[in-house]
């Protein structure tokens, strides 16, 4: 036997959808016009919400969040394939797919606002709540699979992580978990390419993060996750093999994280512009919008016009968040547990009676 | 009708009953299917419930907190075994961050009706890192239920409690009392969480303990009873919710306070209990609430050097002693 040791540090990159707008059509997953429609219009909502979110923030109007833009592509494609009772486990960056699961803006921004009526998801929406921390929402995400399997439902569960969560032994173990249980869930790696400022040559030693999902006995793929088209055609197929029994799989999804890590996040500190330059060309949606075009499937009075009513929901959202952003100063209480233990009775009391004295002057 | 068996019997009573009573629940941990449980705490459970509902997992505990998590969030009832609670550190964010918060900052939406149990405290010899009492720790997050038995009886109660519990409930069993032999109940019965019980009455002195040191407050109360010092000996059971009712009914009683505890003296339960008396009973006190823990260093190897570390009757007696120095 050959002493040398094997080694695997890249995959081909899976592309339908190339930047002018070509299609593979021998890959290509069968959508029909409607369905092209839809993921068009949820890519351009996802990219106005994200702009008018940043201003809000830079206006005081928000908290401290995590912009997607560049990120259309991953975020709606991810989510495409997944029925109501299939489950979604979103990334604090997945607020494009959390809008495509069925969740309002004028709720995400409360969410984002810090006002607890925003995070619940809405009745009949089977997402779970993100983690701030990297990757600490992968193994419930897990959980919830092997939950599905021990109630012998043919369903499955979606989870996004960031390139970043690649490294936490947390994600890791998660993998493990699913391939040696058959969990029927689909990993889907956003690779951005960036954690905050350490690059992803930074964070791994192989080109592609999808070889490791092969270590762990996971079928991996990666995928130019600003291709939509590859995106649908990969993650469909993942949550069938997931549905029907066969286990888990790996989703790498190549893109770029044009914006901020966060808005606490200044990246002219750690990156050029002409690095970033390129993703530009690489645009999600520019290049889908090219080929809808050549195909008549939008014309381009079609695209400026759902541009103009996307930009019309997200400040009806606006205006409807703003009627809802009232702080309940009382409510800090709920929630701790089921039933009030007697100690919090007691602190929710003192509390009460200081916000009565005080209101909620310091 | 009682008959006498085994505290880790007790604790297995508890689950197999909860498992029979609902379809729900199931165990998950390391060791705990074809080997019966490091401890042997889950023996034969295996053959009577199945693969599917008795789980051996690789040696990953994050994974194993975090799947439970995940499983409760989606309407299961997961028991997670830990071998030992010092092994749930690598998994301190699932088990502290996921796990207790998860109610609340999904707006009420997502419970996580989870148990975790396995062995807390010293083992006996197992080394610094092997004999964490995790209770100090774990206890200052809010979100979270606490149990700590100290007989069979309590163990199957409280254990079946929290199994029904739809908040998190941590449960820590020391190895050291699995072989103890307690009377329990053959019919059904639960132990209410968050209630304390006297174990012995007496108007001198107020002794609190939670666990293993319960035993130790037990025989430093027979002993000091030879002269004439008689001790109201409370087992809290709980530590979150902790019941201050039963304290300081006692405390005013008796007019002293000394607290067992089987973790580091700083900010520890002790500490926390001795703080809650002193506001709660202030006037009452003859003299400042006395704490007794480990000694504030990591768990040494060897067996003499170990046990001088940890709580021991001496030690309690000369608390009482030190507390009750008027009488």
């Amino acid at each position: 036997m050959d002493t040398k040791p094997v080694q695997l540090d890249n995959i081909d990159v899976l592309q339908v959808l190339n930047e002018e707008g070509m299609v593979d059509t021998t890959k290509a997953p069968p959508l029909t016009h409607d369905q092209l429609r839809r993921l068009y219009v949820a890519m351009v909502l996802t990219r106005k919400f994200d702009s008018r979110m940043l201003a809000m923030q830079r206006q005081g109007e928000m908290g401290t969040f995590a912009p997607n833009l560049g990120q259309e592509a991953t975020q709606i494609g991810q989510v495409f394939p997944l029925t109501a009772d299939d489950w979604f486990a979103p990334s604090y960056r997945s607020f494009g797919a959390q809008i495509w699961r069925g969740w309002s803006m004028e709720q995400l921004l409360l969410l984002w606002a810090g006002y607890h009526e925003g995070f619940p998801p809405p009745e009949g929406v089977n997402d779970l709540p993100f983690s701030i921390v990297i990757g600490s929402h992968v193994l419930p995400a897990v959980g919830v699979a092997m939950g599905m399997a021990q109630k012998k439902q043919q369903h499955c569960v979606t989870v996004n992580f960031g390139d970043g969560a690649m490294s936490q032994g947390a994600v890791n173990e998660a993998f493990n978990f699913a391939a040696v249980y058959k969990a029927p869930c689909v990993f889907v790696c956003e690779n951005n390419g960036w954690a905050i400022s350490t690059p992803l040559q930074r964070q791994a030693a192989t080109e592609s993060l999808a070889v490791r999902g092969i270590g762990f006995g996971i079928p991996s793929i990666r995928v130019d996750g600003n291709d939509i088209l590859a995106m649908v055609a990969a993650t469909t197929t993942a949550a069938e093999r997931a549905r029907a029994g066969q286990g888990p799989s790996l989703i790498e999804a190549v893109t770029y994280r044009m914006s901020l890590h966060t808005t606490a996040d200044d990246p002219t500190v750690y990156r050029q512009e002409e690095h970033v330059d390129p993703w530009h060309q690489r645009c999600p949606l520019l290049r889908f919008e090219r080929y809808l075009n050549r195909e008549s499937i939008l014309t381009e009075d079609e695209c400026r016009r759902i541009a103009d009513e996307c930009e019309q929901r997200v400040l009806e959202a606006r205006a409807k968040f703003r009627e809802m952003a009232k702080a309940r100063p009382e409510e800090i209480f709920d929630f701790v547990y089921h039933t009030m233990p007697p100690e919090l009775i007691e602190q929710k009391k003192d509390y009460l009676s200081r916000l009565a004295r005080k209101g909620l002057n310091p | 009708m009682a008959r006498e068996i085994e505290f880790r019997d007790a604790l297995r009573e508890a689950m197999t009953e909860e498992m029979h009573r609902d379809e729900r629940v199931f165990l998950m941990g390391e060791e705990v299917a074809q080997y019966n449980g490091a401890y042997k705490v889950s023996r034969g459970m295996l053959e009577e419930f199945g693969a599917e509902r008795i789980i051996d997992t690789p040696i990953s505990e994050t994974g194993f907190s975090g799947l439970g998590i995940g499983a409760a969030m989606m309407g299961l009832r997961p028991i997670i075994e830990f071998m030992s609670w010092s092994f749930s550190l690598v998994s301190a964010d699932q088990v502290l961050n996921n796990a207790p918060k998860m109610l609340y900052m999904s707006g009420g939406q997502f419970g996580v009706p989870i148990v975790f149990r396995g062995n807390d405290g010293a083992g006996g010899q197992l080394g610094s890192t092997h004999s964490w009492c995790v209770e100090s720790m774990f206890a200052n997050v809010p979100g979270l239920k606490m149990i700590i038995p100290a007989f069979p009886d309590d163990a199957k109660g409280l254990l079946k409690s929290a199994i029904r519990d739809d908040d998190p409930v941590f449960c820590l069993e020391s190895e050291r009392l699995l072989s103890l032999k307690g009377e329990v109940p053959e019919e059904e019965y639960l132990t209410p969480i968050g209630e304390a019980r006297v174990r012995r009455t007496g108007n001198d002195c107020t002794i609190v303990a939670f666990g293993r040191p319960v035993h130790f407050a037990l025989e430093a109360a027979t002993e000091l009873a030879k002269s004439g010092i008689e001790c109201d000996v409370i087992d809290g059971r709980s530590i979150r919710p902790l019941d201050m009712d039963t304290i300081a009914t006692s405390v005013r009683k008796t007019n002293a306070c000394v607290v067992v505890d089987q973790s580091w003296p700083f900010a520890s339960i002790a500490s926390e209990i001795s703080a809650q008396v002193q506001e709660c009973c202030f006037d009452d006190l003859d003299n400042h609430v006395h704490r007794v823990n480990n000694d504030d260093v990591p768990a040494p190897y060897a067996t003499n050097l170990e046990q001088a570390m940890l709580p021991h009757a001496g030690k309690v007696i000369e608390a009482v002693r030190s507390a009750t120095y008027n009488l």
